[in-house]
């Protein structure tokens, strides 16, 4: 079954209309899951649990200083490697409100927007982010605005489907009313 | 008016149910195979509950391969294990390995023979991309994807963009998949092939054994596609006789089909090559690595753990030493891999030359257990990725390289060309 061609918007951008503003943790290309999330961390699925030890081998200070709301601003392929989806959800378990990236990992980029973390593809956004800037995004359009440079920038929309998915809160509820639909479970 | 398709294209639109598909579609997919580990099943039997599955959508297309942590390497580890284990008994999952049966989840699927050329296969663990050696489109998923493919025999997909990489010339001794395969990620990058199906072929990848196309396909996922392939040819079906009565599905890529980008190559002339610290794309000729003293070395993995790679470091390692204070750790891909080293007398060469044997695990390759690295050492692996922290300490090392150069280099002690070491005999 063809659902939609991938460049099909509806909507442009999508998700409840939400405004957020939040301190940015600036990072290069390819932050791969190991540094999100080393392996020897895998033994626990609890977002609370990932996140003690999110980004510890890339950046010491990140664990101690995040805050509730901060953004991370990061290159090109990010969420590159393994498949383990504790990386987003060590990252969403940090507190961190969204993700902003020149590019992401594909596995990444499904896992993201299965366990509800929003993420935004805005090269330009990223290349004016320095370490700790404040940014203001609105979710709802994919404005993203720079408090320090006094810039905005605008992110690139959602296919259509992947909108449906970050609507109805990820791939759970959405399977969870597929099945429902075949009448109940099989 | 139908235009040429890949054979990417061709598997994707059998399983949606269509004709033909573009690059760009999105479509839902039917599942031949569905794929979880102990480190990811956890996470997906959570995702599945939450989704209010009962059941599987068939319990001889889900496949469970503790493979990561095992045998359990701690309590935490354990309870995981238990968990896969519950889950799987309570589904009736009739292929989940146990400790002694299982082997390093991408050298076991094919071993077993529970994927045909053609199939379509998701797996919770990105290494998925294997089976592409085997003419099949497999790709990697996270937990919640693997749950809703458990659940519904479903995922959707969007088509990827063909890149065809052309391998010409015939092999240099020495050189095999992995150094083709590195080769290729040194030139694109580690996203040169970001959300496209990388097409190996020419006459080299002919050349090249099933273990050697296992190797490239199985690093696709390094330069960032979503899945390698390869045209099921001769010695595909050869591989398959004896291990599955299923009938392979045989897709050939039409001569008029679309490519996003065509590379070619020229590997008459090629060396090993090696990928340094902290990339795979970071790749040289070993001749241009200069001197790099290692403490460990390190043969197996899904990417280098089969009969091709353990003869080649049996033949290097055959009536010679490691180097005193260097640890050599062999870890063969199956259960049946050991059996094979056994018969083949390959065992007793590994420890007589001081290496250690591993029951098969994936071990150290992903910083898990079976050989940690401290801070400041160094290994070089034939793994496939040397990520800061991969295989240890963030202040540690990882090379990657085929398993010639590792087995030399665990002689000499330092990264060589195997030419080298043999020439001292």
């Amino acid at each position: 079954m063809v659902m939609q061609e991938w460049g099909e918007v509806q909507g442009g951008m999508c998700g409840k209309a939400m405004l957020m503003e939040g301190r940015a943790w600036r990072y290069g290309d390819n932050v791969d899951t190991d540094v999100i999330i080393p392996a020897r961390y895998l033994t626990v699925t609890a977002e609370t649990e990932l996140a003690e030890h999110c980004l510890e081998d890339l950046d010491r200070s990140f664990r101690s200083e995040v805050r509730d709301g901060d953004i991370i601003v990061a290159g090109r392929n990010f969420g590159s490697g393994s498949s383990r989806e504790h990386a987003p959800l060590a990252i969403k378990g940090c507190g961190i409100s969204l993700v902003i990236a020149t590019s992401f990992a594909r596995i990444f980029y499904r896992n993201a927007i299965n366990v509800g973390l929003p993420i935004l593809e805005c090269p330009e956004a990223v290349e004016d982010t320095r370490m700790h800037d404040r940014l203001r995004v609105d979710l709802a359009t994919g404005r993203v605005e720079n408090l320090r440079s006094g810039r905005t920038f605008q992110a690139m929309p959602f296919p259509g489907f992947i909108c449906e998915l970050i609507e109805k809160g990820g791939l759970v509820p959405y399977v969870r009313e597929r099945l429902a639909g075949r009448g109940g479970v099989a | 008016m139908s235009m040429g398709q890949t054979i990417t294209e061709k598997i994707i639109a059998a399983h949606a149910g269509l004709d033909e598909v573009r690059p760009g579609q999105l479509v839902s997919v039917r599942v031949d195979l569905v794929l979880a580990n102990d480190v990811t099943a956890p996470l997906a039997i959570e995702s599945f509950r939450s989704m209010g599955a009962e059941k599987v959508f068939d319990p001889e297309r889900v496949v469970m391969t503790p493979d990561h942590f095992t045998p359990a390497r701690d309590i935490k580890a354990a309870e995981q294990c238990a968990a896969v284990r519950r889950f799987a008994k309570e589904q009736g999952i009739t292929n989940y390995f146990e400790v002694g049966e299982v082997g390093i989840e991408h050298v076991l699927l094919p071993e077993k023979g529970l994927v045909v050329p053609g199939d379509l296969v998701v797996g919770a663990d990105s290494h998925t991309c294997t089976y592409g050696a085997l003419g099949a489109f497999s790709t990697g998923m996270g937990s919640t994807d693997i749950a809703a493919a458990m659940a519904l025999g479903e995922t959707w997909l969007r088509v990827p963009p063909t890149m065809r990489l052309i391998f010409n010339g015939s092999l240099p001794r020495w050189v095999g998949g992995k150094d083709l395969i590195l080769m290729t990620i040194g030139q694109i990058g580690v996203d040169g092939a970001l959300y496209s199906a990388m097409q190996f072929e020419g006459e080299a990848v002919e050349e090249l054994s099933l273990d050697g196309r296992f190797t490239m396909a199985n690093m696709a996922i390094e330069a960032g596609a979503k899945n390698g392939i390869f045209y099921a040819d001769a010695k595909a079906l050869a591989y398959l006789e004896g291990r599955t009565s299923r009938e392979p599905l045989i897709y050939r890529s039409d001569d008029d089909a679309e490519y996003s980008r065509i590379l070619e190559f020229d590997v008459s002339g090629i060396e090993p090559q090696v990928a340094l610290p902290h990339l795979p794309s970071n790749v040289r000729p070993v001749s241009q690595v200069g001197t790099v003293e290692l403490d460990q070395v390190v043969i197996g993995s899904c990417t280098n753990g089969r009969e091709e790679d353990l003869r080649t470091a049996a033949d290097l390692l055959r009536g010679r030493r490691v180097k005193p204070g260097l640890r050599c750790l062999i870890f063969p891909g199956t259960p049946e891999l050991m059996k094979l080293c056994l018969r083949k007398g390959w065992m007793e060469v590994f420890l007589e030359a001081g290496a250690v044997v591993s029951p098969p695990t994936c071990g150290p390759c992903l910083g898990g257990h079976m050989g940690i690295l401290a801070a400041g050492e160094r290994a070089l692996a034939t793994t496939n990725r040397n990520f800061v922290g991969r295989m240890g300490h963030p202040k540690s090392e990882v090379y990657l390289a085929g398993p010639a150069v590792a087995a030399a280099s665990a002689v000499a002690g330092r990264i060589i060309h195997p030419e080298e070491i043999d020439s001292w005999s």
